[in-house]
């Protein structure tokens, strides 16, 4: 069992924090440590060392009330692989059911010896009253359309592994970005790190306030085209909408899917993510989903690195 | 009734123009006389205090009937005195909501019980507050109710708001408006600005109440009635009731403290005690509001003392309820936040929450007039305190303003010729 990673060093006297509730709140020497232990990880599995068990003895719960599926198996196998003990809690089956509130559950679960509690909810700010009120870790999986921090970090290191840089790039967001946590966890990583960013979409999912922080706006993914670096390309969140914002997916297709025809009108040496799980023939066709300029498969695997990074910089200190 | 005689105050009444230094004598429960001897009479030294009118909220949520875990008439009321309100008007969104003479009676008796300070009765526009059929409003009037309001929810059916303004006409009552359109304001949990934005979180956008205030005073202009909008919050509101004012329509409004006070941006730390409804607004239309007290737009500030249990409020921000606390930080504000600043001189602002209030209610109460009842409040101006909201009287503690120093408060409070609240 090969147990040290040597490269990975020691947590950076510079890290101070015992949350992860979005990327807001983080500064690019922040971003850039976590992304560069998340490298660190990313690297050693490639060369076949799956495990590092860095965190034997803790234990991780996912505190999940939103259905997921590959951000729930992704922090649970990222915690395995540290050697963590690790605690599945769904809203479900849950006495949340029978009255109880969030706070309670969560101190609840706490009680049991719990290091990182790893949250996810569908209202905004939920990961943040829960860290207010609890003493282990608190790392946010998505909290509504507000943030969804590890999915913002997997999406930055996998264009940093593609371009070898951020600042400078021009990344679009298209897509929903009114009910999208990824889209605005995206939006602050890039920024700091220094990247143009475009968030485009239909003008009643895309506010031209964003423009008031710096963030350009656009309602023509045709008109970009040519001055992209890298597009991600958002799923439609009919889950969090109230009201149609557009007349019919098939228009929204028309208008912002990524297919062959857009393109070869871009400048040619473009990346393509999709946070997933993705509409095929919405946002992006299959020939592009599956072809040479997509790392959306890569982003998966730097997901669980990213995860591994952030459970060792936040719960290997504590206790 | 003993005999009170508060000395040496700046007496401020602004229902006379009145503004200078006075003695005034309470006799028999009624002010009396000014600047007399009275050497039986128990003698309060006002010295460098202010001597107003019995403060008047005129938009109270007592929570009682039904909701006592959140307040209740005795301790609403007794939370009223703390923050210098001599009389309070409660809204009718109680369960069940007050739409019956004996629902009236039974709040009349709850205050009288409780003997803090004079509750004053708004009823249902509707028949349980359903939006549907009016209240029988003719009895609710007999058995004393000053006004009338669907407050928590918006008279959606205009049809039935006309009548309402029309056939309140007849009793001479306004129709208080929470004005709201439902269908804009689903699902908002705040102000929808860009701090929403970035925190991912339903907008509730201002043009919500701006439709509902404007087809409001069209209806109001159309029967001749008498309206007042409650707790007006954007700029525009203020603005659509600005040109009606000028071109006749009766038509009055209120500005809560908090939409005077605090911006959307509060809403950044998550804390469900900056969500209330209608919601804290950008700074254009704090401005606003402010800009519509100044010229008299705003005739009154009233608290929307809206309590909620804390288990209630200690939830996620969307189940949490709408709603925060006021009677006992409101004068606080005032001082703080309005006086001090100069956007409002002390009569002004005492006249929004003593005659203004009055006026609107047809109440005899905001004046300090020979023979007027004796309700008082004894103002420290330059009082400076921190807002701890376990100490408060209220029930509920949902308070944005914990932690804040604030200047001026209530020193004595004095009603129907009795002190019922003294600061010592």
């Amino acid at each position: 069992m090969s147990t040290e990673l040597a490269e990975l060093g020691a947590v950076p006297a510079s890290w101070t924090r015992r949350h992860l509730l979005g990327l807001e709140e983080l500064s690019a020497e922040e971003i850039t440590t976590i992304l560069d232990k998340a490298q660190v990880f990313r690297d050693a599995m490639a060369a076949g060392r799956q495990k590092t068990p860095l965190l034997v003895g803790k234990t991780c719960v996912n505190l999940f009330f939103e259905n997921s599926t590959r951000t729930r198996t992704s922090f649970s196998l990222a915690a395995r692989r540290l050697g963590a003990d690790t605690i599945d809690f769904s809203a479900s089956t849950s006495s949340l059911s029978k009255g109880e509130t969030v706070i309670d559950t969560a101190k609840n679960l706490e009680a049991m010896g719990v290091d990182a509690m790893i949250v996810r909810h569908r209202t905004p700010g939920t990961p943040k009253l829960l860290a207010e009120n609890l003493n282990c870790s608190v790392i946010n999986a998505g909290d509504g359309a507000h943030e969804h921090p590890t999915q913002g970090l997997l999406d930055i290191l996998t264009i940093r592994q593609r371009k070898g840089r951020i600042e400078g790039l021009t990344v679009a967001l298209v897509g929903d970005i009114a009910h999208s946590r990824t889209a605005r966890s995206n939006i602050w990583g890039l920024k700091k790190l220094g990247a143009h960013v475009i968030v485009c979409g239909p003008s009643t999912l895309v506010s031209p306030r964003w423009a008031e922080i710096g963030i350009e706006y656009s309602y023509s993914l045709d008109a970009i085209l040519p001055r992209v670096d890298v597009f991600n390309l958002l799923r439609i969140q009919f889950e969090r909408q109230y009201g149609r914002p557009f007349p019919s997916v098939r228009e929204y297709a028309h208008l912002y899917a990524m297919n062959r025809d857009r393109l070869a009108r871009t400048k040619g040496d473009i990346l393509v993510l999709a946070p997933g799980p993705i509409n095929r023939g919405v946002e992006v066709t299959p020939d592009v989903a599956d072809g040479p300029h997509s790392a959306i498969l890569e982003q998966v695997t730097n997901g669980l690195a990213v995860r591994m990074a952030v459970l060792w910089l936040l719960a290997s200190g504590r206790r | 009734m003993s005999r009170i005689l508060i000395r040496n105050g700046r007496v401020i009444d602004p229902s006379r123009r009145v503004d200078r230094v006075a003695d005034v004598l309470i006799d028999g429960g009624k002010i009396a006389a000014y600047d007399v001897a009275a050497d039986d009479a128990e003698v309060i030294d006002a010295s460098g205090k202010i001597v107003a009118p019995g403060l008047i909220d005129m938009h109270v949520h007592l929570r009682e009937p039904g909701r006592e875990e959140d307040e209740t008439i005795a301790t609403g009321t007794a939370a009223a005195l703390a923050g210098g309100f001599t009389s309070i008007a409660c809204v009718p969104n109680t369960e069940p909501p007050i739409d019956s003479q004996g629902t009236v009676e039974f709040i009349f008796g709850q205050a009288a019980r409780a003997d803090h300070c004079n509750v004053h009765v708004i009823a249902c526009v509707s028949q349980n507050r359903e939006g549907k059929e009016l209240a029988e409003i003719g009895q609710l009037v007999e058995a004393g109710a000053v006004a009338f309001s669907d407050d928590g929810s918006p008279v959606v059916d205009p049809e039935l708001m006309r009548r309402a303004l029309e056939y309140c006409l007849m009793f001479d009552k306004p129709v208080l408006s929470h004005a709201e359109i439902p269908e804009l304001t689903q699902h908002g949990v705040m102000h929808d600005g860009l701090t929403a934005l970035i925190l991912g979180l339903g907008g509730i956008p201002p043009a919500a109440e701006d439709v509902m205030t404007t087809r409001d005073i069209t209806l109001a202009e159309a029967t001749g009635g008498r309206l007042h909008m409650m707790h007006v919050s954007t700029g525009g509101s203020v603005d659509a009731v600005r040109r009606a004012k000028a071109r006749g329509v009766r038509v009055t409004a209120e500005v809560t403290p908090h939409h005077f006070t605090l911006t959307d941006e509060s809403l950044r730390s998550f804390d469900s005690n900056f969500k209330m409804n209608p919601p804290l607004r950008g700074q254009g239309h704090v401005t606003g509001c402010i800009d519509g007290l100044v010229d008299g737009t705003i005739d009154v500030i009233a608290t929307d003392h809206a309590p909620h249990a804390k288990e209630k409020k200690m939830q996620e921000l969307d189940r949490a309820p709408f709603g925060i606390i006021g009677l006992e930080t409101a004068l606080g504000l005032v001082v703080t936040k309005l006086i001090e600043p100069g956007h409002l001189d002390w009569p002004t602002a005492l006249a929004k929450m003593t005659i203004n209030p009055a006026r609107i209610l047809g109440i005899d109460k905001g004046t300090l007039a020979p023979g007027a009842d004796a309700d008082v409040t004894i103002i420290d101006p330059n009082a400076r305190w921190t807002v701890d909201p376990s100490k408060f009287r209220s029930k509920s503690t949902n308070t944005p303003f914990a932690g804040w120093e604030l200047h001026g408060r209530a020193d004595i409070v004095i009603v129907g010729g009795r002190i019922k609240f003294g600061r010592r």
